[in-house]
Parts: structure tokens; C-alpha cells; sequence
């Protein structure tokens, strides 16, 4: 008898602990490009797999991807197909995909869309719009390299100008400017977020023109950090994510999108009931962006400095960065 | 503000010039021969995807450039065959069987490069070689003579094809092959054997074209690294009229535009930057219009071969 | 000069052989049709084993992979939807390059033309905004229309006057639309709000509602332009087949000499059949912005201007048979990202598959062009080449660039 009811509370136990172990959380992202681009999607995948692992791992969050989604409508079929598989929240991680966010949305009432970078919700409960402030990085990384520069000439390759290749560089123009109005600035545009020879050759203008420190924007420009790695000597500004595995000698800092604490609140939002409604924009102040410094390249403690004070003066709001 | 036409500006165009000019001279002196006997491979972008993978990978893992090169031409080679056998043997329709052979090389070489490398790594391409003495000729020499070896092979390729495809009998033969295969065909040659060879021939150089870019040029590799620069090869053979100096003229032409552009932007000429990147295209087809094509294009060009069809 | 015209150049070798039974009505040949659709399939099964080879490499389990591939074009509405949604673009590139191949020339210029329509599909309608639907839809399609025609024209004159290569010209074209395309995103033509939120998208401004295209299905985005592109379909059909128009470009496809000695003039039509594939591709771009963006986005082609081409293969080249072809093709799309989706493959293996399914499709047709080889041989015995004369033969393409 005394056997029987053991076995009983034992299976009891078993049971509740079955359903206390909460159905793990279930997160899809669809990308426009790689997780392994070097900057916009990989910054988010890696945001998603870091908060995977502090919530407990797969056990705790289920993470399932669709990367290279550069066409929109598959993009849009492949955010319906997920928000219809019962994903508690799925990330449309590319501007383009708002008109199908806006339409896809109102179909799927309990499921947590969240997309950027906009900054629109639609005015739809079950919307959360986020965004990157990127000019404020792009300025402390300028006001730090006009202080690098030995030449007083300082490079930027960029892809297309929008988006936040453009309020970045925005930004770095507006940094650069802040410490000597007689730095010469040059800009490039390649026309393209891919062609890496292109970005390569414009990083190699810059260089050949007296350029001495370049930055850039997307994932094409490993080219220009490779260009600075043939010379061997240039030093290079990365934004989106840290690109100083790249050239570790030369790499100066990065800006850093880190969406983990964002994504941390969508979630315990999620949960606690509500689905949508806000706009996050990563800034220095909220801790969403972070300068990455590259710890083998040795920084003169006089420009970390003048770079920390740009981040406390943009934080802060006394230095005010508008792309 | 540099004047645009100072010496060391113009150094520097030409500079970046040759260094643009590298994978379209490889990949469209290929593609020559392979229209020559009247094959079109559209698929010269997805070998070139494929091929500067490999190269990247096998040096990134063993550290030998030229084992990374000859893994490049290797793999040049095997697309080539499977080109030949869908265009040649099956003849499939070329223009499409082209696309579908992109398609699988851009794919795959992104495969790949995610499952074994996955994450953008440089590696130590091909150095600088200095030619002693003639690189020390003020001006010129740093630029003409400073260059990598696939660089400088590049160039001496156009010659060697010329001397190919004019003075070897086996030029005579792709010659013939595009020109009239029926005609060839009589004549004893095996026009499936020619077309295979040439295709082949063509596939190997484009995968030198994606190597110099992955360990010479760029010394990377990631997705579509080439973004399309294979197809503007193939137009560049139209281009050239099918004349390795013809192609070797709009390589430079194109490349030259291009790396004038960069240099407009940086100097801080006012024009919008679309319209900087436009001018290589636009430039293009405003040569072709005001020269006179001399070169026809070979007749059985994108008509796969019958016996007793025709 | 004696004048000979068209129809009796191509009947005049087959008559002088043999006193055929003409036949007035055109024979439809069954076997021929079942070939041309069966054929591509074998060679989708043959690639699509190819892929589970390497779905297995990657640790993935084919058999539910492909389950659910098929399960996303056909087991739901949104799939079954999406799948048409697709195939609309396809249908209208490939019906432009359709009407180009049967003049003999190849068209590769269809992602910039898709571009050219766009642009004027997103310009025209925030322009005269005010107009109301019934006006403002069939002239934006008509303006898009135009755009594309005017993006393939240029290649056209270009080869008819100047004797560019139009391989040469599609391909620049291509990269000057991009371009231009940039250059107005980046200025005149980016939308305002995102200026005014400092956000810089690279889109243009939402159309007004009223050029929306009418959504056919709710919760899809299947939007009208799927039966305007399926009512296309048979007008190209018409076209090529009923007018006299349609009647000389193909005559300058199948035999550009004869052509030329009947007092076509080929390179003027060579012109026009590329203007009207690009006037197609134009089209594409129009449904593409007006029925499901809604306003004009980097990136919109979609690669459609080289899948367009496949799609206008695998449907014999043939108007009617592109309606199936853009199906199914649009189909293998959908189903591709759904299994990507199922089973968490790489999106570059969908590339591979799909590279190899083009592979080994265009690979298929040389046992297609066989049977219709022996067909033509037994028909030859038994007299009835002339039938084979009126109707014109899909498969019996030559075709130089």
C-alpha cells in the first residue's frame, strides 16, 4: 500500500514538474542578409544566441532563423509562416519589411511582432518598432579619429546613402568636425551593399589620396579593412558590430549594436501581457549601443578619453548628434 | 583640394585600374574562347564564386597560395565540364543552363563558407612582386611593375590567348567549330570534343578570376563576393568583338572609368555618387556606339550542334 | 523582283517534297505538350534528389524537408496564394522574353526593366494622386508599361542602328537602372516621413490607396495582377499567333534570311520584340510596387529578370505553356523557403537546388527536341509536314544570340 502511494506521489511529481518546466519561449527572426555578414544581421543573431544562453538555452528559448531574405515577400511569407507556427515573437529584422509587419500583424493578435529599424508601430497593439541611433557612435568615433589622424585626412567608404549607413556617417562627419574644421573628409559611395572589390578600391582611393584613418558601413566593408591591412598602417572605424577580429592591429574601435537589453524587455513584456505599442532606440545612454575598443590596439590615453567624453556628452545630452 | 589631373592622382587611377581590371581580364579571355567555338557561359560568375572560396579556403587551412590557386583552376575545370556536358552533350539552352550554373556556384560557394568557415576571416594572399630595375621607372614602374603574380598574369594572358586562338591549330579548330560546325564537322574535327575543351579552358581561367580576387586582390572571401563582376566579363567580350586585345581594351576601359570615379568622389567633385557609379556602364556602351564593331560574332554562337540537323 | 511572302517561303520546301494533306485546322499534339510538361519534372526530381543528398550532409532529414516543401505550396491557403503571388512576376518577365526569343534575340535586361516600370509605377501614382482608381490603375500599368518598353528599347536601336551587342547593352542597362533607382530613393523620391524621423529609408513614400491593387484573397497578398498577367497570356498568345505583326517576328526567328528576302525588316523587328519584353518586365515591376509593396523598396526585382528566363523555358517558350511554367516554378520557390524554414537548413542551399532543378531542366530538353525529331521524321512519311508548316514549331529553335 505504502508502495503504491509512493509510486503515486512520485508520478505526480513527475507530472507537475513536466508542466512547471514552461513550454520554452519560442523567438524567429528573418533577416535581409547572413548571420555571418559582419554587421546588421549578425549583430542581431548574436544578440538572440546570447540571451538564448542566459535564459537557459534551447531548453528555455527556441530560436529559429530565415537569413539572405533580401526579396520582401518571401520575407513576408516567411514572418506569416512563423507567427502562424505559434512563435510567441517574431523579429522582422530589415526596414523593408513594414508595409508586411503592418499587414500581418492584425491577423496574428497574439503573437509579438517586433521590426526595425523604423520607428513606426502602425499603431498596432502588437507592435514593437526598434531602431539604432547610430549617429551617436559615428560621432564619438569620429571625434576620436580626427585626433589619430597624422595626415589631417580621414576616409569614408559607405554602400548607399540611407538608412543608418547615412545617419552613422552623419554622425562620424558631425565628430570629426567637432575637434578640427580642417580635416579633410572624403566620402565614397560604392552604389551597393555587396560588391566588396568596389568598396576595396574606394578604401584604396582614400588611402592613395593621404587618407590615414577610414571608416565605413555594411557588410561590404571587409574590402576597405582588408585595404587598410595590404598598406599597414591605416586605421579603421567599424560600426554595427566589433570588427576588430579582422584587422587587430589596426582596428581602433567599433560601435556596437547590442540588442540583448532590448530584446530582455520584449520578452519579460511579452510575458507579463503586453505584446506591442513601443519604439526602442538603442542609444549610448541606454546602453543599446556600445563602443567596442579593440584591446591589441594600443589607444593614446588622450583620445580614449576625448572619446569617453563624447559618449558621457551624448548620454548625457549636452552634445546633441542629428543625421 | 588635389587638382584631378596631377601626376600622383593619375598614378593612382591606373593603379586601382589594374587592380579592378585582374578578374574581368581572367574570366572574359575564358569566356572568348568559349564563345569562340560557340558556346555562351552565363553561369561565369557562379565559377568564380565557387572557385575564389576554394582558393580561400584551401589557403586559410593549409596556408599554400598556390595549392589554394591550382584548387581554384580545378574546380574552374570540373564546372566547366558540368557546363559542357549540359550545353554541349544535352544541349540545353545556353543562356539558361548559364543561369542555373550561377545560381548553383553562388549557392554553393555561400553553403560552404557557412558550414566551414562561418565568419568573415582574411588570409595572406599573393605579396607584391617588384620586377627589379623596370619596377624602379619613376611613374610607371610603381604602378606596372609592383604588382602580385595572378596581376601580372593577367595581363601576359591576353597575348598568350591571342597567340592561342590565331596561330595554333587548335585555335583554327575552336575557330572553326563557332564559325560552322557542319563545315568542321565534315572536316574530321569532333565539335563536341573542341566545345568541351574551350568551355573547359574558359571555366579553369574564371576560377582563376575568383581566385586572384579571394587571395590576391580582396584576400577574403564572403557571400557573392564577386557581385556580378562575372557578367560583366561576359559583356566584355562582346564588348572586345571576341579579340583578346578587343577585351583586354574593355577591360582596361571599364576599369579605368570605375577607378576614375572613386577617385571624383574622394576629391569632392560635386556629382551625386549614383551617378560617379553609373559612369563605367554608361561609358561602355558610349564606346561601342561611336567604334565600329569589326568582329562578327561566330555564327553557331548559342546553337548547340546536330549532326545532320541543320 | 518577284515578291514572296512570308507564308509561302516556310511552306515552299515541304510542297515541292510532297502533296500534303493540308490540314486548316491546327492539330494539337498531345504528346508533344505531355513531353514538354514531363520532361522538366523528371529533370526537378533528379535535382531535388541531388539536394537530399547534401540536406542529409547538413544533418537534416530530407524526407521532412521535402514534405515540407510540398506542404507549404499546397497545404494552405497562404501558400497556395503566395505561389501565384509569385508566379505573377514570373508570368509577365517570361512573357516578354517569350515574344524576344521568337525573334531571336535573348533577353537579359529584365531586372533593369522591372526597375524602369517600377519607377514609373511609384512616380505617376504619387503624382496624380488625387485621381481616382479606375483612372489611376490602368494608367499607371500603361506608364509602367512604357517605362520597361522604353529600358528595352534602348538596347534595341542600339543593335538595330549601331550593331550592340544586346547582351552587352542588357547587362549595363542593368546596373545604370540600379543606379538610377538609388539616385532617386536617395533623393526626390524618399519618403518623407522617414526624412522627417531621420531614419533615411530607402523606400519611397505608401502610394495612395486608390492604385492599391485589389487583394483577390483575404490574409494573402494575391493581388489582381495575377489575372491581368493570365489575360496577358493569352493576348501574347493572340499576338504571336493571329497577327501579322506576331506573325513576322517569329518569321525572323525561325529563318532571319528567308525573312529578310520576304521584305521583313529583321533588325527593326528584332528592335520591337525587345521593346516589348521590356515593356513585359516593366509590367512586373508595376504589380510588384502597386499590388504588394505598395510603394517602391530597394530590392524589388527580386532577381525575377533571370528567373523570368527560366520560367519562360520550362514553358516551351510558349505563351500558354508559360501560365503552368510560372506556377510551378513560383511553387518551387515558395516550397524551397518553407523547407528552409521547416527544417533550419542554410538559405544558400535553396540556391543550390534551385541551380541544379535550371541545370538540370534546361538540360531535359535535348530528349524532348529528340521526340520531336523522330515526330517530325514519321510525320514527314506519312505527309503532313504543311500541317506542321501552319502551325509554326515551338521546339524547333535555333536561336543565336
Amino acid at each position: 500500500m505504502k508502495g503504491k502511494l509512493f509510486l503515486i506521489a512520485g508520478l505526480l511529481i513527475v507530472v507537475l514538474a513536466a508542466t512547471a518546466m514552461a513550454a520554452p519561449f519560442r523567438i524567429a527572426v528573418v533577416m535581409p542578409s547572413a548571420t555571418t555578414d559582419m554587421a546588421f544581421s549578425q549583430s542581431m543573431w548574436s544578440a538572440l544566441l546570447s540571451v538564448q544562453k542566459a535564459m537557459g538555452g534551447e531548453s528555455a528559448v527556441v530560436l529559429k532563423y530565415s537569413e539572405n531574405m533580401y526579396k520582401v515577400p518571401d520575407a513576408a511569407a516567411a514572418v506569416r509562416d512563423y507567427a502562424s507556427q505559434g512563435f510567441d515573437i517574431v523579429i522582422a529584422h530589415g526596414s523593408q519589411y513594414g508595409s508586411s509587419v503592418q499587414e500581418i500583424a492584425k491577423d496574428f493578435p497574439d503573437v509579438t511582432f517586433a521590426w526595425g529599424t523604423d520607428v513606426n508601430t502602425f499603431g498596432l497593439p502588437n507592435v514593437y518598432a526598434y531602431t539604432a541611433a547610430a549617429e551617436q557612435g559615428g560621432y564619438v568615433n569620429g571625434v576620436m579619429a580626427a585626433r589619430l589622424t597624422k595626415s589631417k585626412k580621414v576616409g569614408v567608404t559607405g554602400p548607399v546613402e540611407v538608412g543608418d549607413a547615412k545617419t552613422y556617417i552623419d554622425g562620424f562627419s558631425q565628430g570629426v568636425q567637432s575637434v578640427n574644421t580642417s580635416i579633410t573628409l572624403s566620402k565614397t559611395w560604392t552604389g551597393s551593399f555587396s560588391d566588396v572589390a568596389l568598396m576595396a578600391a574606394a578604401a584604396k582611393t582614400h588611402i592613395a589620396s593621404g587618407a590615414d584613418v577610414l571608416t565605413g558601413s555594411s557588410q561590404s566593408v571587409v574590402g576597405s579593412i582588408g585595404a587598410a591591412k595590404d598598406q599597414g598602417s591605416v586605421l579603421w572605424f567599424g560600426t554595427q558590430s566589433d570588427q576588430a577580429p579582422l584587422a587587430s592591429k589596426l582596428v581602433v574601435a567599433s560601435q556596437v549594436y547590442d540588442w540583448t537589453g532590448m530584446l530582455r524587455d520584449i520578452i519579460a513584456k511579452h510575458k507579463a501581457g503586453t505584446l506591442g505599442g513601443i519604439t526602442y532606440t538603442l542609444t549610448l545612454s541606454n546602453g543599446g549601443l556600445k563602443i567596442a575598443y579593440n584591446p591589441s590596439f594600443s589607444l593614446p590615453a588622450s583620445v580614449k578619453a576625448a572619446g569617453d567624453a563624447a559618449v558621457k556628452g551624448i548620454a548625457g545630452g549636452s552634445i546633441s548628434v542629428t543625421p | 583640394m588635389k587638382s584631378m589631373f596631377s601626376l600622383d592622382v593619375i598614378a593612382g587611377i591606373l593603379n586601382t585600374m589594374i587592380a579592378l581590371a585582374t578578374p574581368f581580364l581572367y574570366a572574359a579571355l575564358g569566356e572568348t574562347i568559349a564563345q569562340t567555338s560557340g558556346v555562351v557561359n552565363l553561369g561565369v560568375d557562379g565559377i568564380m564564386l565557387l572557385s575564389a572560396f576554394a582558393a580561400f579556403y584551401v589557403t586559410l587551412t593549409t596556408g599554400s597560395l598556390w595549392l589554394g590557386l591550382l584548387t581554384a583552376a580545378l574546380v574552374g575545370l570540373a564546372l566547366g565540364l558540368l557546363m559542357s556536358l549540359v550545353s554541349v552533350t544535352l544541349k540545353a539552352e545556353q543562356g539558361v543552363s548559364g543561369i542555373g550554373l550561377y545560381m548553383f556556384g553562388l549557392g554553393m560557394s555561400s553553403l560552404l563558407f557557412k558550414v566551414l568557415v562561418g565568419t568573415v576571416k582574411t588570409v595572406r594572399g599573393f605579396p607584391p612582386v617588384a620586377i627589379p630595375l623596370l619596377g624602379d621607372i619613376p611613374f610607371v614602374g610603381p604602378i606596372l611593375f609592383r604588382n602580385s603574380i595572378p596581376v601580372y598574369s593577367a595581363f601576359l594572358l591576353v597575348p598568350v590567348v591571342w597567340w592561342m586562338l590565331e596561330k595554333t591549330t587548335l585555335g583554327m579548330k575552336i575557330k572553326s567549330v563557332g564559325q560552322n560546325p557542319a563545315a568542321a564537322d565534315s572536316l574530321g574535327i569532333s565539335v563536341d570534343r573542341i566545345r568541351y575543351l574551350s568551355v573547359c579552358i574558359g571555366a579553369t581561367l574564371a576560377g582563376i578570376a575568383g581566385a586572384s580576387l579571394s587571395i590576391s586582390l580582396l584576400n577574403l572571401f564572403q557571400d557573392n563576393l564577386t557581385a556580378g563582376q562575372g557578367f560583366i566579363a561576359v559583356a566584355l567580350v562582346y564588348f572586345g568583338g571576341w579579340s583578346p586585345v578587343g577585351v583586354l581594351g574593355g577591360a582596361l576601359l571599364f576599369s579605368v572609368v570605375n577607378s576614375f570615379q572613386l577617385w571624383v568622389q574622394v576629391l569632392g567633385v560635386k556629382i551625386p555618387s549614383s551617378v560617379a557609379v553609373m559612369l563605367p556602364y554608361l561609358l561602355t556602351i558610349a564606346a561601342l556606339t561611336v567604334t565600329v564593331n569589326r568582329m562578327r560574332q561566330p555564327a553557331a554562337l548559342n546553337k548547340p550542334f546536330q549532326r545532320g540537323e541543320n | 523582283m518577284i515578291q514572296v511572302s512570308s507564308e509561302e517561303i516556310l511552306l515552299i520546301p515541304q510542297s515541292a517534297v510532297h502533296s500534303a494533306s493540308y490540314r486548316l485546322a491546327p492539330r494539337v499534339d498531345w504528346s508533344r505538350i505531355v513531353l514538354n510538361v514531363l520532361l522538366p519534372l523528371v529533370g526537378v526530381i533528379v535535382a531535388l534528389l541531388l539536394g537530399a543528398v547534401m540536406l542529409v550532409i547538413l544533418k537534416a532529414n530530407p524526407l521532412a524537408a521535402y514534405a515540407a516543401m510540398v506542404r507549404g505550396v499546397v497545404g494552405s491557403r497562404f501558400g497556395l496564394t503566395q505561389t501565384l503571388v509569385k508566379a505573377t512576376p514570373l508570368l509577365l518577365v517570361g512573357l516578354g522574353i517569350c515574344i524576344a526569343f521568337r525573334a531571336n534575340v535573348i533577353n537579359i535586361g529584365g531586372e533593369g526593366q522591372i526597375i524602369a516600370g517600377a519607377l514609373m509605377a511609384t512616380w505617376w501614382p504619387l503624382m496624380f494622386s488625387t485621381w481616382p482608381g479606375w483612372l489611376l490603375i490602368p494608367s499607371t500599368m500603361i506608364v509602367g508599361f512604357l517605362g520597361g518598353a522604353a529600358w528595352g528599347f534602348v538596347p534595341g536601336i542600339l543593335k538595330a542602328r549601331l550593331k550592340v551587342n544586346e547582351i552587352l547593352s542588357t547587362i549595363m542597362l542593368n546596373a545604370i537602372a540600379l543606379q538610377l533607382m538609388n539616385l532617386l530613393l536617395q533623393g526626390p523620391l524618399m519618403d518623407p516621413a522617414g526624412v522627417a524621423a531621420r531614419t533615411f529609408l530607402a523606400q519611397s513614400a505608401q502610394l495612395p490607396h486608390q492604385v492599391w491593387l485589389a487583394r483577390l484573397v483575404p490574409r494573402t497578398l494575391l493581388h489582381s495582377g495575377a489575372i491581368v498577367a493570365a489575360v496577358l497570356a493569352v493576348g501574347v498568345y493572340i499576338f504571336l499567333w493571329r497577327t501579322t505583326i506576331g506573325f513576322d517576328i517569329r518569321a525572323v526567328g525561325q529563318n532571319p534570311d528567308a525573312a529578310r528576302c520576304s521584305g521583313i525588316n529583321v533588325p527593326a523587328f528584332q528592335a520591337l520584340s525587345l521593346t516589348l519584353a521590356g515593356g513585359f518586365a516593366g509590367l512586373a515591376g508595376v504589380v510588384e510596387v502597386i499590388g504588394v509593396q505598395h510603394r517602391l523598396l530597394d530590392g524589388l526585382t527580386s532577381g525575377y529578370g533571370f528567373t523570368g528566363i527560366v520560367a519562360a523555358l520550362m514553358g516551351g517558350l510558349h505563351p500558354l505553356g508559360l501560365v503552368p511554367a510560372s506556377i510551378l516554378f513560383g511553387g518551387l520557390l515558395v516550397g524551397a523557403d518553407t523547407m528552409q524554414r521547416a527544417v533550419q537548413v542554410p538559405s544558400s542551399l535553396v540556391d543550390v537546388i534551385l541551380g541544379l532543378v535550371i541545370l538540370f531542366v534546361s538540360g531535359a530538353a535535348l530528349w524532348s527536341r529528340k521526340w520531336a525529331a523522330r515526330r517530325r521524321i514519321t510525320e514527314a512519311i506519312e505527309g503532313d509536314t504543311a500541317g506542321d508548316a501552319i502551325r509554326g514549331d515551338p521546339m524547333n529553335q535555333e536561336t543565336p544570340l
